[in-house]
């Protein structure tokens, strides 16, 4: 059941995404950039909770999931912490994500060659 | 006899009887690979909740795996394959972020370590954290202010 919900959230979050991309040109770059943003504001004001909680994997893989890390970590520390938490719960929460894409990264591009682009 | 159409009333008739088409298609390629991945997502976390890890682990635990994995087509350049056919399905998740920064790191690797790998390694991921990272201190603040 958790796989369906999962599928069905994260193909729709994708969607809007493609949606984006075809009606708007927005760039992927720029895609990015609006989804963190957006997770992080529906976090934030209690709306993206309810859609974890649905859609599992399909809510926290998309980048809105990101998002969702960066604010659920500084409401976190917020409440530990006080106002530091401000500016240490995000990128406390996000750090597994943010590490692992930065090391895997340069171990590739040590080993792997660059293809030709077309 | 059927009728003989010109270039342009049958490129009216072809827009008519197949109405946005591609964007139809693209749609349905994103929704299903992106779906897809948010699956292999759901496959991780399962498998680490049923082995005891607490939710916070696993919400570590997922990204990583999924990073690792995107790291590595992209660097077999199957990511970008995968990219042509599925769209945003493949720039949404988090593989699509990973790739992001593996992609221009592989490729500027030529430039030198510094300028070149080190720093276009950031060229998408460095917008991703500059504007998540403040819009997240903006809703720490008001948090703050209201709880």
């Amino acid at each position: 059941m958790s796989y369906l919900t999962a599928f069905i959230t994260g193909g729709i979050i994708c969607s809007i995404g493609q949606i984006l991309i075809d009606k708007t040109k927005l760039t992927p770059a720029r895609i990015l950039v609006l989804f963190v943003c957006v997770g992080v504001i529906l976090t934030g004001i209690g709306l993206y909770e309810p859609i974890v909680e649905f859609g599992g994997a399909g809510a926290t893989v998309p980048l809105t999931g990101f998002g969702y890390a960066l604010a659920k970590g500084v409401i976190k520390d917020v409440e530990s912490l006080g106002i530091l938490g401000i500016f240490t719960g995000g990128i406390k929460a996000a750090s597994g994500g943010i590490t692992a894409a930065v090391f895997f990264s340069l171990i590739a591009s040590l080993i792997f060659r660059a293809h030709a682009k077309n | 006899m059927d009728k003989v159409y010109t270039n342009n009333e049958y490129k009216k008739i072809v827009d008519k009887v197949s109405p946005n088409s591609p964007i139809v298609k693209n749609i349905t390629r994103a929704f299903f690979v992106g779906g897809f991945i948010c699956i292999i997502g759901q496959f991780i976390t399962n498998f680490f909740l049923n082995r005891g890890a607490s939710r916070e682990t696993v919400s570590s635990i997922t990204p990583i795996l999924l990073i690792f994995i995107a790291v590595i087509l992209t660097g077999l350049d199957l990511y970008d394959t995968l990219g042509k056919f599925a769209g945003a399905g493949s720039v949404v998740p988090i593989t699509g972020f990973a790739n992001s920064v593996a992609s221009p790191a592989i490729e500027y690797k030529s430039e030198g370590l510094i300028l070149g790998l080190g720093a276009k390694m950031f060229t998408v991921a460095g917008p991703v954290l500059v504007y998540g990272i403040s819009t997240s201190v903006i809703v720490g603040f008001f948090y703050y202010l209201l709880k």
